[in-house]
């Protein structure tokens, strides 16, 4: 069902660890400091983002609060919670091993 | 998308798409508000349609994936274990079915409205006083002169319309020859338009056919009768009938639906009120009618009930004018009557009166019967979660949800629920009807609507998914809750789940023996109404209740007797007014010498001479009447009387008096024959009565022989089965007296029965579910044990290893579940002693409190319990420590 794009390995892992430094961010908020902290160097497919939260929101990682702002317009705002805590680690240390994999063959092939 | 998930689209799409609309939205403006260009926003962001399918299609496609794998993952687990669930299903599907059965009796009986315009503005005044026997009862019937009183006190508030009891009558539409019995009911002309009813042919019957006696001879018959009777034949309308001496023409069908107000039969026509004889019309000692009051809209019952109360004191005070020799008492409790207005918008019958309670009680049993089913499939289910332990452990391991564990659970007994709820829908299907036909006598079978509508599907379907919840939540829950780490380690605590399993077999005994105990109550009730002693001989007595159109003198009367009694395989005729427990009766107060009458009532019963031999009533002293002998003034007492009167000295040649109901005057009798007791009242719960039989041959006040159009001609026949007898004796009957015409034959065997007729229904039945009870019980027993030995076999061969007896592994897998089964036991018999109160009045000369009637279910519960444990015990023992260890 989901397609493969430029960021499906890592898009969840990015989200995630955005997240757990800054709880409550809308979307477009994610999809900015994605691209800021990286150093303009990552960009997220503006297309992917939403179905690629609903799915980590369906699957337990995130939960999302409907928040009405001060100009009168509603925000969804995001945040982990504890299975995607869990799932933080889980890929982190997944991403470890890959580089660390990848940086292996680099160095010796 | 399957075609699953569009239709769970359809219902949960629009909120999801709103908000998911929002969310974009809400991205584009923070993207202009960074200064970028709407155009190239909006296009980054792909078209909003697009998403919009992708982030549904994530948010539901799973949950719906989910849900389908659940089931066929489910429907793979009820296959692996083919034998427990079929058991549980099949035990499940027949508990569902009664219950749905139950529900559709009731519904049809008592909840169901009738099929008129606002049912719920329909009442009916009904009387509430102390009866004969001085409990309080309530009645509803209302003479038409009280009737027309209340109607114009109460015109402004509300419409009263005047129903009389459903009559079966013979009516013919050519000779006298073709009788056909059909149900007519006298009706106020104007309840067709204040019902909002229209006519599917012809027209109905309207004010205007109802003012004036005897001048409307017309009749509306129903859909029903219509289709039955005539094959819907629109010539119908202009048909002409007779009933007695009386011609009616019908002018109309009522439309589909509509068969009257008496829930139970289903009346055939409908004629107005003033068709009724202008005697019974006029007069206000005759109660024949019930009367509906419609509220019009927005009015309250109370005022109106209080109108009518006011009424009804001022009809009493003019009444008891007329009292002729009415003793204290009795007047004191005629001025104690109250009115009330009870709602009817399902209608009101005797029926419903008479098996309202019955109904309920049934519906107790069986609902007990379904949670003693539920709590045996939750075992089943419970133990084998036992088994699946280490599955849901190992599910939660690899990120398994809570929720999606217990959706797992309740998936699976959910199927359970509804494959038996299928199953119980086609067990109701046949239940229902016969459980209906059970109710009359056979030849004047109670009528019942039971359509299976949505209001029966909503009712079945509600009952799988409480079923569902009721056995599945708890293992849904239990197995949700399970440890990862303990469970893959094969560790985890064992009492817990044997906790669960031991309550709701206490829980389940408590069931059983109350379902036990009250089935042991109705049996006793049935056995001791049916042994109650007649005091007469019923085998092989027949009943030719017989009617002329003109009244024939006594002396006519006696020719057909002999007649009849020159037919071969005839033993004895005599003639009496009516069957003995037929119903009917005709009763006084008696006076002697000349003293006020006390407040007894006597029954009064006309009887040819040879009546007592031909009911084999035996006599005690005097004689039996002489063929010339009248009424008045000979008489024959029974013994009751003699108690009642005479201090039960021997009354013959003594004088009594009675005040006639018609002329007001006092008539003397010359006690002639005094016999031993005989039943001839149809309750056969109240002692017989104080009665005096007067002679068949009656004269009036001039001394002039009565002649008489009904009587009964009882034959005690010499074959085993007087039915054999019935048709040639129908034949016999009009051979010498054309005039004379047999209008029912019954067997006097099977009046005697059609009393004891709901207490018959309720021990059928009452039995019928206490035996699936103690199978459920049993089952649900042997499983638990089963299982407790399969789970402890490694303890029980350490312990047979090091040594322990045979003694102490029996007590080791009983005792706990013993003591369950004891525990159960003793709270049912608490909850039996509370609720026993509540159906007293169903019981006949039973105790709650016998010791017998406490033995009963106790013993059946132990005997089940022993038998249950016998296999799983002999299991136990038989454990061979060796092999055990070795298996580990």
């Amino acid at each position: 069902m989901a397609k493969v794009d430029s960021l499906q390995g890592s898009m969840d892992l990015l989200v995630l660890k955005i997240l757990s430094r800054r709880p409550g961010l809308h979307g477009y908020a994610i999809m900015s400091a994605i691209q800021v902290i990286s150093g303009e160097v990552l960009r997220v497919e503006e297309g992917s983002l939403y179905p690629a939260l609903h799915r980590m929101e369906e699957a337990g990682w995130i939960r999302a609060e409907w928040v009405t702002k001060e100009t009168g317009r509603r925000a969804r705002l995001y945040e982990l919670t504890a299975a995607g805590k869990k799932q933080l680690g889980a890929e982190e240390s997944r991403w470890q091993a890959v580089t660390l994999a990848v940086n292996r063959v680099l160095r010796e092939a | 998308m399957s075609l699953g998930s569009r239709l769970v689209n359809v219902l949960r799409g629009a909120r999801l798409n709103r908000e998911i609309d929002e969310e974009l939205e809400a991205h584009l403006v923070e993207a202009i508000a960074e200064g970028r260009d709407p155009v190239e926003a909006r296009k980054a962001l792909g078209s909003a349609l697009r998403h919009r399918e992708r982030s549904r299609d994530v948010r539901l496609v799973s949950w719906l994936e989910s849900l389908r794998a659940d089931t066929v993952y489910g429907w793979r687990q009820l296959k692996n274990n083919k034998v427990a669930s079929a058991a549980a299903i099949l035990s499940l599907a027949l508990a569902m079915g009664a219950s749905t059965s139950a529900f559709r009796l009731m519904d049809g009986l008592l909840l169901r409205p009738l099929p008129v315009a606002e049912p719920e503005r329909i009442h009916v005044v009904a009387f509430e006083g102390a009866g004969a026997d001085g409990k309080l009862m309530t009645y509803d019937s209302s003479s038409y002169p009280m009737f027309l009183q209340m109607r114009s006190a109460v015109k402004e508030q509300a419409e009263l319309i005047a129903v009389s009891y459903e009559d079966r009558v013979d009516l013919t539409y050519g000779s006298d020859q073709e009788m056909e019995k059909e149900y007519l009911q006298y009706v106020s002309g104007w309840m067709f338009s204040s019902f909002g009813l229209h006519p599917a042919l012809g027209r109905l019957l309207s004010e205007s056919d109802d003012l004036k006696p005897g001048a409307n001879p017309y009749a509306v018959i129903s859909y029903d009768y219509w289709t039955r009777r005539f094959g819907q034949d629109p010539e119908v309308i202009g048909r002409s009938f007779r009933v007695g001496d009386t011609g009616y023409q019908i002018v109309g069908v009522v439309e589909k639906g509509f068969t009257g107000t008496e829930t139970g039969t289903l009346t055939s026509m409908f004629v107005p009120t003033m068709m009724k004889n202008p005697r019974t019309l006029a007069s206000s000692n005759h109660f024949w009618m019930r009367t509906f009051v419609q509220l019009k809209p927005g009015v309250q019952v109370a005022p109106v009930q209080e109108k009518l109360r006011a009424v009804f004191r001022g009809i009493q005070e003019e009444r008891a004018k007329t009292f002729v020799g009415m003793p204290k008492q009795r007047l004191e409790q005629f001025f104690s009557e109250k009115l009330i207005v009870e709602p009817a918008a399902a209608g009101r019958s005797n029926l419903q009166r008479d098996y309202k309670r019955a109904l309920t009680i049934l519906g107790a049993v069986v609902a007990l019967v379904l949670l003693m089913a539920c709590a045996n499939v939750a075992n089943l289910m419970t133990a084998q979660a036992a088994a699946r332990a280490r599955e849901m452990a190992l599910r939660v391991s690899i990120g398994a949800g809570r929720w999606r564990l217990v959706q797992l659970i309740l998936v699976e007994s959910a199927m359970r629920a509804f494959l038996a709820g299928i199953a119980g829908g086609l067990f109701a299907w046949w239940a229902a009807p016969f459980v209906v036909s059970k109710i009359n006598p056979p030849d004047d079978p109670a009528q019942l609507l039971l359509p299976a509508d949505w209001r029966i599907l909503g009712f079945g379907l509600a009952l799988a998914l409480l079923v569902t919840l009721l056995f599945g939540l708890a293992p849904a829950l239990r197995a949700s809750a399970v440890k990862p780490v303990s469970a893959l380690k094969g560790g985890e605590d064992p009492h817990s789940r044997r906790r669960l399993i031991h309550a709701l077999i206490a829980a389940q005994v408590t069931f059983c023996f109350l379902v036990l105990f009250v089935a042991g109550l109705f049996v006793a009730t049935f056995d001791r109404l049916s042994h109650q002693p007649t005091g007469f001989s019923a085998d092989r007595v027949l009943n030719l209740e017989t009617v002329t159109v003109v009244a024939q003198p006594p002396a006519y009367w006696g020719q057909v007797a002999e007649q009849l009694r020159s037919v071969p395989g005839v033993e004895s005729v005599a003639i009496v007014g009516w069957p003995l427990m037929s119903g009917e009766s005709w009763v006084n107060f008696i006076s002697i010498h000349g003293a006020p009458a006390n407040e007894v009532f006597s029954d009064f019963l006309s009887v040819s001479p040879g009546w007592i031999e031909t009911m084999k009533i035996p006599l005690v002293d005097g004689r039996d009447f002489r063929r010339e002998e009248t009424y008045p003034p000979a008489a024959i007492v029974n013994q009751a009387f003699a108690n009642q009167f005479f201090d039960g000295a021997d009354p013959v040649g003594k004088t009594i008096e009675t005040v006639d109901g018609a002329s007001l005057t006092r008539v003397g009798f010359q006690i002639v024959g005094f016999v031993q007791d005989a039943r001839s009242r149809d309750n056969m719960r109240l002692p017989i009565r104080p009665t005096v039989y007067v002679p068949f041959r009656a004269i009036d006040a001039s001394g002039a022989l009565q002649s008489k159009n009904r009587g009964t001609f009882v034959v005690r026949t010499s074959t085993a089965n007087p039915l054999a007898l019935a048709s040639l004796l129908r034949q016999e009957v009009p051979r010498v007296r054309p005039e004379f015409r047999v209008n029912r034959i019954r067997a006097q065997v099977e009046i005697n029965l059609a009393h004891a007729l709901r207490e018959r229904l309720l021990a059928t039945l009452a039995l019928f579910f206490a035996i699936v009870a103690l199978l459920l019980a049993g089952v649900g027993l042997y499983g638990v044990l089963h299982y407790s030995v399969l789970q402890r076999r490694r303890e029980i061969g350490i312990r047979m290893a090091v040594g322990a007896q045979a003694g102490s592994v029996v007590r080791l897998v009983s005792v706990e579940v013993f003591t369950m089964v004891l525990l159960g036991a003793v709270a049912g018999l608490a909850l039996g002693m509370v609720s026993v109160r509540y159906i007293e009045a169903l019981f006949f000369q039973v105790q709650a409190t016998d010791l017998t009637m406490l033995a009963f279910p106790s013993l059946s519960i132990l005997g089940v319990a022993l038998l249950a444990a016998l296999r799983p015990v002999m299991h136990a023992v038989r454990i061979d420590p060796a092999s055990m260890l070795r298996a580990e």
